[in-house]
């Protein structure tokens, strides 16, 4: 698990997508555990608050639950909802951003769609 | 708990003054860092806070009592100072048995755990010790010290990367398995940046800022683009520094983003960021206060 510490996006935010990142992966699989705040702020060399934060984040989407004395587990179902959310931040970062980058450039709709196809081919 | 108040504190020494009306809580489980340029304050404060010196005037105190002479307050601090005070020809292991005797609570397998970790011959004497495992024996005597407040003044001192990168890990395994409030001083900010949860920056002994990390970073922003464009941008606002390459301009300026700015700056085709901690260390403690 990577973070960007250069990136202008909070570091418990990263961590929350970083973990959402791999359970679409499967490298965290549904119900079974994700390693602790203390484990995740060590190998990542972050304050633990930070990474707590990250992580309540995410119990609080309902993606991953506490087990009391146990630790952190993936929820059921938690894949379908990381995907529902971000099909719907897909729109506002990539494709309005693809959009306003391509009229920078004075690419066409036609030209936009058929580098589209092509990106789909390859 | 021990939370530390510093109310009024100056210290005045022959010739200059090092530190000035220093007001300032430290709570506590907070993981702080100090920061400030050589000179600044850093390790008076710090020789203050465990009763090393006395102060010209003000007052410390933990948990509401003052720590001049009280025992009971000093032995929940561990400070690892700079400077070096074991006698030289003890050896390593001798140190541990030592400081047991005056820490209680200091763990000597986990001592003896880090000591391994670091490749510390723990049957060496104090004087053999090169500069790079001089720090790492004083920095294993406070993480194993199990005191509830520890000060690290240049902790990573003469330590190559290797084993800053475990002392960086071992703090944060010593803090998550026992809250406690940990106190470093370093020039080394970036790589410390992400272990910290609060900033107090010193410069000339004075306090110039004293917040969480996140709200330090917020405080700031930087504005770069075409030159010409980035000063229009600039009239009747205060820049804190700036960086020129050709016809590339970038400013820092110590104030929030707000709204209008972000589209002022917008319109004249120019792009915002935030700076790292360190480059808004280095200009705020260039002259310049927030």
């Amino acid at each position: 698990m990577f973070l960007d510490f250069n990136s202008e996006k909070p570091i418990y935010l990263q961590l929350a997508e970083a973990i959402e990142d791999s359970i679409l992966q499967d490298i965290f699989k549904e119900e079974t555990q994700i390693p602790s705040t203390t484990e995740m702020s060590v190998s990542l060399k972050i304050n633990p608050a930070t990474a707590g934060k990250g992580m309540n984040l995410l119990v609080d989407e309902g993606v991953i639950y506490k087990r009391r004395g146990v630790g952190m587990f993936v929820s059921r179902g938690a894949k379908k909802m990381i995907i529902r959310k971000r099909k719907k931040d897909f729109y506002d970062t990539y494709i309005l951003a693809l959009l306003d980058e391509a009229s920078k450039l004075d690419i066409s709709k036609e030209e936009v769609i058929t580098m589209i196809e092509r990106g789909k081919k390859e | 708990m021990s939370t530390i108040t510093i109310e009024e504190l100056t210290m005045d020494y022959e010739k200059n003054r090092a530190l000035v009306h220093i007001t300032l809580t430290i709570e506590p489980n907070k993981i702080y860092g100090l920061l400030g340029r050589n000179g600044a304050g850093k390790t008076t404060l710090l020789n203050l806070l465990t009763n090393r010196i006395f102060p010209t005037s003000g007052e410390i105190k933990i948990d509401g009592k003052n720590v001049i002479e009280n025992e009971q307050a000093l032995s929940q601090i561990y400070y690892m100072m700079e400077a070096n005070y074991f006698p030289e020809s003890l050896k390593v292991k001798d140190v541990f048995r030592w400081t047991k005797e005056f820490y209680p609570l200091f763990d000597t397998a986990y001592a003896n755990e880090l000591a391994n970790k670091f490749n510390l011959n723990i049957q060496k004497k104090i004087k053999s010790l090169s500069t790079g495992y001089h720090s790492i024996f004083k920095a294993i005597l406070a993480l194993a010290s199990n005191a509830k407040i520890l000060i690290f003044d240049e902790p990573v001192l003469g330590l190559d990367a290797y084993h800053r990168d475990l002392f960086y890990k071992e703090l944060i395994v010593v803090y998550s398995e026992n809250p406690k409030t940990i106190i470093i001083s370093t020039h080394l900010i970036e790589e410390i940046a992400d272990v910290l949860e609060e900033v107090i920056v010193i410069h000339e002994g004075r306090i110039i800022a004293n917040h969480s990390v996140e709200e330090l970073l917020a405080s700031a922003y930087q504005v770069s683009g075409e030159a010409e464009k980035v000063d229009q941008y600039m009239i009747g606002k205060q820049a804190a520094g700036q960086k020129m390459m050709g016809k590339y301009k970038m400013v820092t300026v110590l104030k929030k983003i707000s709204k209008e700015n972000e589209e002022v700056a917008s319109e004249l085709g120019l792009s915002f960021s935030k700076p790292e901690l360190q480059e808004l260390f280095i200009h705020m403690t260039n002259g310049q206060e927030v």
